[in-house]
Order: structure tokens, then C-alpha cells, then sequence
């Protein structure tokens, strides 16, 4: 596993110019729309950014071995999560599922075999995200899968700014001097996983590992660290990754 | 596309008003809900503005304001706020504050109307002019009305469940050891076929079959199979199952229509129990009435002994059954008096016929029939004018001795405070009894107050009642004439007050200091009882149980016929608070005791809980009013 700080620090080329690129050279006509969206100024209020929370649910963690089994979307702001507009797909990989991923997705065999490729629900993925900022919790699962996966069947790569949540608590819970002053006194770490970090602000406990579930309590973590650490107005590119 | 987002629809159906929604509607208020965060501290609606939305506490903690930033509610978990704004022009009237880190469900508007609107349930609940503690309490009595009782209430465990891939081995090894004669099988669901439900570990299941005695014997051990011969050729794959609402003797119907053992019992889908014909047997014969004849019949304190854990049954039976707090009381009590007259008839066959008349008297809530599980004995006794000590005393003391031993045997503890009729003060000619009523109405003081709450619920157990009753006579024609008891009583019952709210882990008091638990006698039945009991003393009523004193008072102008209406329905959902939790307690197999603590309550509970202790608090600032100390 890459070590948080070299997380934090690739791909940081300036998000705007990444995306006005892609959106000249790409080839795929919904790949196009997307990129020609941009994102939001780098200077952007917080306030103002429309959000989506993301997740994705995969057979395993290897790119080259896994695939995507499920996703899930619930639109945002720091204010309000709208999850009546949220969206969630089961699809199927190309890969086989192993017995135990599906017992942890709560998903089937039957509804896999009867769910859509990828390629045929990417159209509509892709307008979920058009115009918003994803939100992830350990954003290298949805960045490697997603342009992997897209790859593979376009022959192009999907890449777009994220906030990610974990490395937002990783900067409190692991890299701030009382942590690492806890590091050197041998304590423990505290755990920066989404179940844990959201019992640090008193968020509810979810069963995890739906999609759909997941991304809800993303987007509830966001709004909790907004509140506790940074403020509406701080601007959107401190976030980002 | 609708996505469903399982965790904001199973939360909000756990709680009122939402829990009785049906699913459809419930579906569509789950689908359309915005979520948001507060830190503790921070504002979640301000004075003035506008707002469309109806707020649900799904975490944490809030508190309610009037416009003059007095603390109006704090709510917890489950609670809504914002009703009222909504229904008033959409402007923030009571802003609310979060205490703790909260997050929100806010329902749109347009759904609160359109749920107001089209179920009459929650419109009920947000109803102003009906208190959602009256809807609770009238829906517990229409349950009970309906039709006889619910199979559920007849079930005393959950099935046992064995996957369909085990050996006859080991299901015989299960059933053994968890000493049943029928086991059900399940598998992993695959498909979606009609029996499939989501267990406890997340997995779907399929109910496939039923594995009784009779299989194994039949099906197994007959045709000479082995024990490692897997269960899925032996169970009887045709299964007749019925709804956990259906009532007992739908359920018995069944069993001897299809000729069958065992009926498994569903909620929706998911398998709750498995009723036997014993079962229903075992049920028929735990009643109350049946257990006051068995007393009465005994012969020996050895007997009565015996029957001791009966009552706890009986109690029981009662509780599952619906059975309102009056009914329940009023049992209870007639199975104490029962114990106590039993004992006394066989004292007296021994020591020999009474040398003069007397009484034996029951006091508190055996007296007023609201006895519980939890209890102890309060008794006295009032002998005749023409009792003689010198003569007459060692009888009655034996006698009362032999009662007092007799009881505390029977399970009715020896009572703390020493009310008890071996205790000489408490058992006295008439006469002196009558100088110690006058005394106390005459010149209260702190100690008599407190004898009064004890001493004025009276009632005659056995023996020569007329002498109680002459008692009570005196109280009656005294008590509502003398204000300044009256008024002195009134004080005397502040001493008990509600606490102000309940919440998941805490019990916030009105001072801001958070308790574990709540003793809900002290804090809520005890002075309920003490209020109404002023009110029946004022207006000369005769009646002992509060039920029946609420019924005197509501003739006289002493409280508005709403006010009596609420404090009926708030002793009514406080008592059985109470006899829940001492169900709970017995079930677990603890000693009951009166202490709830917030994490056993159910949410609904809570909420009510909430409203009956602010019934409560209303009714204790009233006493003051109506019974102002006399001037000068």
C-alpha cells in the first residue's frame, strides 16, 4: 500500500488544466461532455461546490486482478446530502466473483449475472458526475478501478479531481505534531477508516459495504469534518486531490 | 433511478409516528429525505426564517427554544422537531440548537402534508389538540379489543434454525440441547422465491422445512438410515406456517385442521417461533382467577409457599396479553388480599377464634388495587373499642406476627418502613386510630404528610370491616373541609418531581444534571398517585383506586375535564412502563426492580415516557394553585 503522504502528493498537475486536455483529445463522445464540464474555480468556496459522494464496491483490492461490482452516488453540498437523488448500480465484472467478496457486498450471483457491463451504464455514470465534485474515502480505489475499467473498454483514461475523506482525517490523525507526538511515545495510531473516523463526530453506526451505504456515509463524514475543522468558506482546492 | 438507501428507511421505521406508516408510504418519506450534520453548538433553525422541512433526530441531541431563549424540550434519537413552524406559516418559531454532534433527516413538506393528510395515525401524533401519549394509550386498548389474543404473545422462544446441509447428528445434538422437539430448516436463498428473508447476519435465507421427533423416528431411525444421512431427505418439505397477528385460536384451528405438531409462526417472512399444542394448553391455564382459587383452597403455609411463583405467571400472562394497568393492579392485589386472608383463616384455626372484633387492613397499593411485582407489605390492624391489652394483647400480636411471616414466606417483603401490624403503633382499638387520622388532618406535619400518603389508601382484608370503614368515613368528612392540610399535602407532593427528558444513555434532570437511570415509581407513578390522591381528598371521594378517584374528580370543578383526560392517559403509560420493565427484569430472570434505564426503553417508550412526565410537571404546578396555603 502507498504510504498516505505520497498520496496526498500525486497527481496535483492543476485539476483545471487537466481536464480542459482531456476535454480536446478525448474520443468518446460521454468521456468528451465530462471533461468539457471542467471542475469548479481552484478558489471556490466550499459553500458553493456541488458534491457527489462515491463508492465503489469491488472483488478485491488488485486492479489487475479485481473488478467493480457495485456503485453508488448520493449528491451533495457541505449543507444538505439529497438522497433521494441518489444513484446505485450493480454491474457485472468480467472477471469471476470469489465466493467470499460476495458474501461482504450482499450482492448475488443472479442479480450479478442479470446486471449491465460497465461500458453500458457508463453514459449515465458519467452524468451523475458531470458538473459535481467526487468525494471518496481512500480515494485509490476509486481512481485506479475507474480508469482501469474504462481503459480496458474505451482505450482512454478517467481521471478527475476527489476529496477524499481519509486523507483529510490522515492529516489530523496522522500527520499533526500530537500524533506523531503520540507516534514516538508508542502509541497506537488511531484508525482512519470510515467506520472509525465517523465514531470520532459522533456519526451514527452503518452496517458498511454497500455501496450506496457507504457513500451516504461519506458524504455525512465530509459535512462533520467541514463543521469541526475547516470553514464554508475555505476554498476547495485545499481539500482536493 | 430510486435508489434505495436501506439505513434512513429502517431507522425511521422503528420510531412513532413513522413505525405504524405503511411501507408504501414509508418507502416514498425514505426515499425523499435531505441528511445533514451539526456540530454540537451550532444552530439547525433559527428564529424567523423561513423553513420547509420537518426535522428527525437520527444521532445526537437537541434543544428546543421559545422566542424569549427559555429552554423549552430538549429531544433526542427518534424525536421530530419543527411541526409546529410548519404548520404556522412556515417560519421558525422554535429555534433548536444541537447539544451534541446531530445529524439531521430533514422530510420535505410537501410529504409532512401529504402523510398528515392521508394518515390519520400521524396526523394524530402532530396533531396539537392530541397528545401523542392519548393516541399511544388508546391504541394499546383497541389492540386489546380486537379479537382474543395474538399467537405472538403465545411464544416464549425464538425456532430453532438448522441449515439444511447438517447431518441428522447434529440437528438431533441441537435439538437436545436446546431441549426442543421441532427444529426449522433453512438454506441459503439464491433466487428470489417467495420464503426468503434477510437474517440477523445479513444473509438471505429461505424457510425450506420443519424437522420434528417424528421425522427422526419415522424417516430415520424406521427405515434404518444412518445419523450422517443429511437432514434434507428427512424434514417434511411441506410447510404450514402462520402469521404472527393471527390470534391463538386461528393458530389452534390450524394445528388441528392440518393434523400437525408444530405450527411455525412468521412475521412477514422471517420465522419468529414455533408454536406447539402444549403451548396453548400451558397458556390457557395460567390465568389469575384460577390462581385466587387455588390460594383460597390451600390448606397449610406450606401450600400458599408453593404458589408463590405462580403470581410471577400470572403477572406474566397478563402483561403479553394487553392487559391495561388497571386490570393488571386489581389482580395483583386480589391475589394479595387472597394470601393474606388465607394465611389469617389459618392462623385463627390455630390460636383459636378471635377474643374481640378487628380488622385487617391493607394500605398503599394493595389497597388501592395498583399492586406490581415489586412490593411489600403495608398492613395494619384496627381492633375494637373493647380491646383490653392485658387480656387481648398477646393474641394480637401473635396473630399479626403469624400474618407479617406468613406474607413475607409468600414473597411479599417485610415492609422498611415498619408499616406493619406487628408493629404496636400500628395496631390500635379504633379509637386510637381515629385520634391519629384527626391528629394528622388537624396539625400536619412533615412526618404525618408522609404517614398520609401511606395510611389514606385503607382498604379491610378480612375480618370486621365496618371498623375501616368507619375510618374512612372520618377521612372523607374531615379531609376536603380542612384547606390547610389540603394545602400542606399540596407542598408535601413537590418533593417528587419528573425529570425533564430521556435519552439514549442519560436521564437529563431539570437542574442539567444527567442520571443512568430513573426510578419510575419515585419519579413518576408515586407522585402521580400522591396528586390525584389530594384532588380525591378534596372533592370526598371514597374511592381508593386513582383510576376511580380521576373518575370522582372529573365530576367536580376541580381540574377541567382535559386536565383529568391527561393525567389519566400519563399514570396510565407510566404504570405500564413500569410492569414492562418488570416483565423485562423477570424474563432476563433478574430480581425486578423500579430503576429503568434510558438504553432498555423502546423508542416509542421514550417519547411518551417524555410526555407523561411533562403531564406530570403540569399537574404538580396546578396543586399549588388550586390549594394555596390558607393566609394567616
Amino acid at each position: 500500500m502507498l504510504s498516505l503522504r505520497n498520496i496526498a502528493n500525486i497527481e496535483q498537475p492543476g485539476w483545471p488544466e487537466y481536464m480542459a486536455g482531456r476535454a480536446r483529445e478525448a474520443r468518446d463522445e460521454r468521456l468528451k461532455r465530462f471533461f468539457e464540464a471542467g471542475v469548479p474555480d481552484p478558489e471556490t468556496p466550499l459553500k458553493n461546490v456541488r458534491l457527489v459522494a462515491l463508492d465503489l464496491e469491488t472483488t478485491g483490492m488488485d486492479v489487475n486482478r479485481h473488478a467493480i461490482v457495485s456503485i453508488g452516488m448520493v449528491p451533495f453540498t457541505i449543507s444538505r446530502i439529497q438522497s433521494g437523488r441518489s444513484y446505485y448500480r450493480v454491474v457485472r465484472p468480467r472477471r469471476l466473483l470469489r465466493e467470499e467478496s460476495v458474501l461482504i457486498h450482499h450482492i448475488t450471483h443472479s442479480e450479478i449475472a442479470s446486471a449491465p457491463d460497465l461500458n453500458n451504464v457508463l453514459g449515465e455514470l458519467l452524468e451523475h458526475l458531470t458538473g459535481f465534485l467526487p468525494v471518496v474515502h481512500y480515494h485509490p480505489i476509486e481512481r485506479r478501478f475507474l480508469n482501469e475499467s474504462v481503459k480496458v473498454r474505451l482505450g482512454e483514461s478517467l481521471m478527475f479531481p476527489m476529496i477524499d475523506t481519509m486523507v483529510l482525517e490522515a492529516r489530523w490523525q496522522r500527520q499533526s505534531f500530537r500524533a506523531r507526538l503520540n507516534k514516538w511515545f508508542g502509541g497506537q495510531p488511531q484508525s482512519i477508516r470510515l467506520h472509525e473516523s465517523r465514531e470520532r463526530y459522533n456519526l451514527p453506526f452503518y452496517r458498511g459495504h454497500h455501496a450506496l451505504t457507504d457513500a451516504l456515509a461519506t458524504a455525512e463524514l465530509l459535512q462533520a469534518q467541514v463543521a469541526h475543522r475547516f470553514s464554508p468558506d475555505t476554498p476547495v482546492k485545499k481539500l482536493w486531490v | 433511478m430510486n435508489a434505495e438507501l436501506l439505513e434512513i428507511r429502517d431507522h425511521m421505521a422503528r420510531f412513532p409516528p413513522f413505525d405504524e406508516l405503511d411501507d408504501a408510504l414509508l418507502d416514498k418519506l425514505a426515499s425523499e429525505v435531505d441528511v445533514a450534520y451539526f456540530k454540537a453548538g451550532s444552530m439547525i433553525l433559527e428564529a424567523d426564517r423561513e423553513i420547509h422541512d420537518l426535522c428527525y433526530i437520527r444521532s445526537g441531541a437537541v434543544e428546543i427554544y421559545r422566542r424569549n431563549d427559555e429552554l423549552y424540550n430538549r429531544l433526542g434519537e427518534g424525536d421530530i422537531f419543527g411541526h409546529f413552524n410548519l404548520l404556522r406559516n412556515n417560519r421558525v418559531r422554535f429555534p433548536a440548537r444541537a447539544m451534541e454532534d446531530t445529524l439531521i433527516y430533514y422530510i420535505p413538506d410537501s410529504i409532512f402534508y401529504r402523510l398528515c393528510e392521508q394518515d390519520d395515525n400521524f396526523a394524530e401524533f402532530v396533531e396539537v389538540e392530541k397528545p401523542r401519549l392519548q393516541a399511544t394509550v388508546e391504541a394499546q386498548h383497541k389492540r386489546n379489543d380486537l379479537m382474543s389474543t395474538r399467537v405472538r404473545k403465545v411464544i416464549s422462544r425464538l425456532p430453532l434454525l438448522i441449515e439444511s446441509d447438517a447431518t441428522a447428528r447434529d440437528a438431533a445434538t441441537r435439538m437436545t440441547r436446546e431441549n426442543v422437539s421441532a427444529a426449522l430448516i433453512v438454506e441459503p436463498a439464491e433466487d428470489a422465491s417467495m420464503a426468503i428473508y434477510t437474517g440477523a447476519d445479513g444473509r438471505q435465507w429461505a424457510l425450506c422445512g420443519i424437522l420434528t421427533d417424528a421425522d427422526l423416528r419415522q424417516r430415520l431411525v424406521a427405515e434404518g438410515l444412518s445419523p450422517d444421512e443429511s437432514i434434507a431427505t428427512l424434514h417434511s418439505g411441506e410447510l404450514i406456517t402462520i402469521q404472527s397477528d393471527e390470534t391463538v385460536q386461528e393458530a389452534m384451528l390450524s394445528i388441528l385442521r392440518n393434523n400437525v405438531q408444530h405450527l411455525p409462526i412468521l412475521h412477514r417472512r422471517r420465522p419468529v417461533g414455533l408454536l406447539h399444542l402444549s403451548d396453548i394448553i400451558r397458556y390457557e391455564t395460567q390465568s389469575s382467577l384460577y390462581l385466587v382459587g387455588s390460594i383460597l383452597n390451600q390448606s397449610s403455609l406450606r401450600g400458599l409457599v408453593s404458589l408463590k411463583h405462580e403470581v410471577q405467571t400470572a403477572f406474566e400472562r397478563m402483561v403479553r396479553d394487553g392487559s391495561d394497568s388497571k386490570v393488571i393492579g386489581t389482580a395483583l392485589s386480589a391475589i394479595g388480599r387472597s394470601f393474606a386472608r388465607r394465611i389469617l383463616e389459618l392462623a385463627e384455626e390455630e390460636l383459636g377464634p378471635p377474643p374481640v372484633p378487628y380488622a385487617f387492613m391493607v394500605l398503599g397499593s394493595m389497597a388501592r388495587d395498583e399492586q406490581t411485582l415489586v412490593t411489600d407489605q403495608d398492613n395494619a390492624m384496627v381492633l375494637s373499642n373493647d380491646y383490653d391489652p392485658e387480656q387481648h394483647g398477646e393474641y394480637f400480636k401473635t396473630l399479626a406476627k403469624r400474618a407479617s411471616d406468613g406474607l413475607a414466606a409468600c414473597g411479599y417483603a417485610y415492609c422498611s418502613g415498619n408499616i406493619m401490624a406487628t408493629n404496636d403503633q400500628w395496631r390500635q382499638p379504633q379509637k386510637i386510630w381515629r385520634r391519629y387520622f384527626t391528629e394528622w388532618i388537624d396539625n400536619p406535619t412533615s412526618e404525618s404528610l408522609l404517614h398520609c400518603n401511606i395510611f389514606f389508601d385503607l382498604d379491610a382484608v378480612y375480618g370486621d370491616e365496618r371498623l375501616v370503614e368507619e375510618l374512612e368515613d372520618l377521612i372523607v368528612n374531615k379531609a376536603p373541609l380542612s384547606e390547610r392540610f389540603l394545602a400542606a399535602m399540596a407542598r408535601n407532593a413537590l418533593n417528587r418531581t419528573p425529570p425533564l427528558g430521556f435519552f439514549r444513555t442519560f436521564v437529563m434532570e431539570k437542574s442539567g444534571k444527567e442520571n443512568r437511570s430513573i426510578n419510575i415509581k419515585r419519579r413518576g407513578t408515586a407522585p402521580m398517585v400522591d396528586l390525584i390522591r389530594i384532588h380525591a381528598l378534596a372533592c370526598g371521594s371514597r374511592a381508593q383506586n386513582s383510576f376511580d378517584r380521576l373518575d370522582d374528580i372529573a365530576q367536580t370543578q376541580l381540574l377541567t375535564p382535559n386536565a383529568v383526560e391527561k393525567i389519566r392517559y400519563a399514570l396510565e403509560f407510566m404504570s405500564m412502563a413500569r410492569i414492562w420493565h418488570h416483565l423485562y427484569d423477570v424474563e432476563a430472570g433478574r430480581n425486578p426492580d423500579n430503576n429503568i434505564e434510558p438504553a432498555d426503553v423502546s423508542n416509542s417508550e421514550r417519547h411518551n415516557l417524555k410526555d407523561a412526565f411533562q403531564v406530570l410537571s403540569n399537574a404538580q404546578s396546578f396543586l399549588q394553585f388550586r390549594y394555596p396555603s390558607p393566609r394567616g
